[in-house]
């Protein structure tokens, strides 16, 4: 089986760009914000290969938020790329101090330290009235190279730059994940004593994966700040972080494209159930994650991966 | 890979086109109301739910043409009106979403709806965007009219600065003799925005007042006994609080036995939604808060006593502020909808048209008068009452009520709150 997710990777930017017009603005802003969510998930899905479940990714994505926020604040800029490089590279640094720490630790350790590191965050920030404590801040509408886009094309704009993003996101842990180092992550998982045995070093792989995490979920969120336009400290909360592990877990850790499958499907779900059954949503989302996990134990990739190993083998 | 690839393009688009079509296009003509409140979470019970309540009786109410002069013609003037519900809980990237969601799928004429501060100052950017006319029921935060300029977007509920200094003014003319305050308030921003207003109020009126503790620990969580303990020592004449149900109920539950609001006086500025629920627990002579002139505050006249009596008679409870701040958003869309129509010649107004109609108008309520007077006349004020519990057969009253006049307890126009507090009022 020939590998063809560039081409699909490239395929999705294609129908977005142009197919974006034709949809209502209300699916192009679901769209981005799942775009946003599917960065985070695709982090935390190198994580899960690796056999690590992070509780905490919320951390980036709340300190890309902020970064994001905080240039527009103090600096007046509010270019949706400018926001998202910085965000990556503020969650990078933060990941790579933080990483000396957290890639010693494996399995429940490694999850709740996680956590513990991303409830921190919430709680200075709940502290800090400055950025306005727990009802947040604005962030500036977005711009694009300085344009600011009219108000019919702004969602179209902003959802074509997302898409563009994780997409070139998507393509470049494709190619992580084919490298010798990528490849350690899923060996990690399986023996990690055979793996330093090996020569390679289990730390610095996973010290690795977790700075390129944080740097997807910072640009998750700081993509999630200028799309929404206002930021709070909910966004580090562990709930947060819940529902990244939620999307991961539902999309499963077949590819790159997974997470974002995942994190449309998700949107959809949510938003469906808020519509329909706004007293019991909760439980709308609970049964479809069970049923995902009983049904298809790894994710809804492998429905996709199913079909085409079945049809390259007739 | 191709079908791969396929599959993921033809999932993908069918995914989106089914979420399209999922709300069905209701009665063209009906007047669609997206209605946003806590469904869930700790803020349901106090706030959302009673508010949810509110909206429905008022719907039915408006629908059958029930409601008492001024609001007797059916609907928003004749035309019916329906109501979308939406659950406020999740994060202001949710409630961003499902906003955009009711105004571009569920095409709504008009939303009202928020509890939190937070998710108001979130929303108000995007119906501004959207040109969506929102009114916000609930929150508090002054920041939202001070800090920004809208059309769309309205609240025809005072801000929290009114709580914290017609408490102040409460306390000036009962304890004129007043040397020290302390208090205990939940450590976000609706805490924190609470204690600064009324620190800030209470140093006005009384000059050498000392500050014994300001205690402020965590959100929800429920175990205060430490604190309890430093407010016991500390001895302070009042303490003051804006907690509210679940964390106020472990307050007074595990205040009551150590004798905390029977030494120093209490001042509970949302104390009215639990007054029924922990009537036992709150001592005599606790000042009490509704967040205006809602509850047991509010004025005696045709518009409560129906509102009241239909309430109870729907939900066996009586209606809490937050009802009351529901039913005051709906009736004041509806009055500037039926003076947008007048002057449309009787049309359909646009939102624009109901926009500029509700600026600056004053209009009754169950509470009372409530005229949108500040942020650029999307902001209302009204008066505020307090009063202090009394225990009659089991049953919790208020006594000794007092009444602020709307202008003693809201800044003037163009003048922010806190700036306003620390001129001296003025």
């Amino acid at each position: 089986m020939r590998d063809r997710t560039h081409i699909a990777l490239a395929a999705l930017l294609l129908a977005v760009a142009a197919g974006g017009p034709f949809l209502p603005k209300w699916a192009l802003f679901l769209l981005t914000i799942a775009v946003a969510k599917g960065l985070v998930a695709l982090g935390l899905m190198l994580l899960l290969r690796a056999g690590l479940v992070s509780f905490g990714q919320a951390l980036y994505y709340c300190l890309g938020a902020y970064s994001a926020g905080s240039i527009g604040r103090f600096f007046g800029i509010g270019d949706i790329f400018v926001q998202m490089a910085l965000g990556a590279a503020v969650a990078a640094l933060f990941a790579w101090l933080l990483g000396f720490l957290l890639a010693r630790y494996r399995g429940i350790f490694f999850g709740l330290l996680s956590l513990a590191l991303s409830m921190i965050l919430y709680g200075l920030l709940v502290k800090n009235e400055a950025f306005g404590s727990t009802d947040g801040i604005n962030v500036l509408p977005s711009t694009l190279f300085g344009i600011r886009p009219g108000e019919g094309a702004l969602r179209y704009v902003v959802a074509l730059a997302a898409t563009s993003v994780a997409v070139i996101a998507a393509l470049l842990v494709h190619r992580y994940m084919h490298t010798p180092q990528g490849a350690l992550a899923p060996a990690i998982k399986d023996n990690e004593v055979r793996v330093e045995y090996m020569g390679a070093s289990a730390q610095r792989a996973i010290h690795v994966i977790y700075v390129i995490a944080a740097a997807l979920a910072g640009t998750g969120g700081a993509l999630a700040a200028t799309a929404v336009g206002h930021i709070d400290p909910d966004m580090a909360y562990w709930t947060q972080s819940g529902e990244f592990i939620f999307i991961t877990i539902l999309a499963g850790t077949g590819s790159a494209l997974a997470p974002f499958l995942g994190a449309v499907i998700f949107g959809i779900i949510h938003t469906v159930a808020y519509d329909l059954s706004p007293n019991t949503w909760q439980m709308t989302l609970g049964i479809s994650l069970l049923v995902v996990i009983v049904f298809l134990p790894d994710g809804l990739w492998s429905l996709f991966a199913r079909s085409a190993k079945a049809r390259g083998a007739a | 890979m191709r079908h791969i690839t396929q599959a993921f393009a033809v999932s993908l688009t069918a995914a989106l086109t089914a979420a399209a079509f999922v709300p069905a296009a209701a009665h063209a003509q009906a007047i669609k109301i997206g209605v946003v409140t806590f469904l869930s979470g700790p803020a349901a019970s106090p706030f959302g739910v009673p508010a949810k309540n509110a909206a429905e009786l008022m719907i039915e109410s408006l629908n059958a043409g029930k409601v008492p002069a001024p609001y007797a013609t059916k609907g928003f003037g004749g035309t019916p009106v329906e109501a979308v519900i939406i659950d406020e809980a999740g994060s202001s990237t949710t409630q961003v979403t499902e906003f955009r969601n009711l105004v571009q799928r569920s095409n709504v004429d008009v939303v009202i709806g928020y509890v939190s501060s937070g998710n108001c100052l979130a929303v108000a950017p995007v119906a501004e965007e959207l040109k969506k006319l929102t009114n916000f029921f609930d929150c508090g935060t002054p920041r939202i009219f001070e800090d920004g300029s809208y059309k769309y977007v309205f609240r025809t509920s005072p801000t929290a600065t009114m709580d914290n200094v017609g408490a102040a003014l409460y306390i000036k003319d009962i304890k004129p003799n007043l040397k020290t305050i302390a208090g205990i308030n939940q450590n976000y921003a609706w805490g924190q925005d609470s204690w600064a207003d009324f620190e800030a109020s209470i140093k006005q009126l009384f000059p050498g007042v000392t500050v014994k503790t300001s205690q402020m620990p965590k959100l929800f969580a429920g175990q205060y006994n430490t604190e309890i303990s430093t407010l016991l020592g500390e001895n302070a004449d009042v303490i003051h609080s804006s907690f509210f149900d679940g964390d106020l109920e472990a307050l007074l539950l595990q205040g009551a036995p150590r004798g905390l609001f029977k030494k120093s006086m209490g001042v509970l500025t949302t104390g009215e939604t639990a007054m029924h629920k922990l009537a036992a627990q709150i001592p005599d002579g606790t000042l009490l808060g509704a967040r205006g002139p809602f509850g047991p505050y509010a004025p005696k006249n045709a518009l409560n006593s129906w509102f009241v009596k239909g309430f109870e008679a729907k939900n066996k409870v009586p209606p809490n502020y937050a009802s009351y701040q529901m039913t005051q958003a709906i009736l004041g869309v509806k009055a500037a909808w039926e003076k947008a129509q007048a002057a449309n010649g009787g049309k359909r107004p646009s939102n624009e048209q109901v926009a500029a109609a509700l600026e600056n108008l004053t209009f009754e309520g169950p509470g009372g008068t409530v005229r949108m007077a500040i942020g650029k006349g999307h902001q209302a004020i009204m008066e505020t009452a307090y009063g202090m519990t009394k225990t009659v057969g089991g049953k919790i009253t208020v006594t000794n009520v007092k009444r602020y006049a709307a202008e003693k307890v809201n800044p003037p126009e163009g003048v922010k709150s806190a700036d306003w507090i620390k001129a001296g009022f003025k």
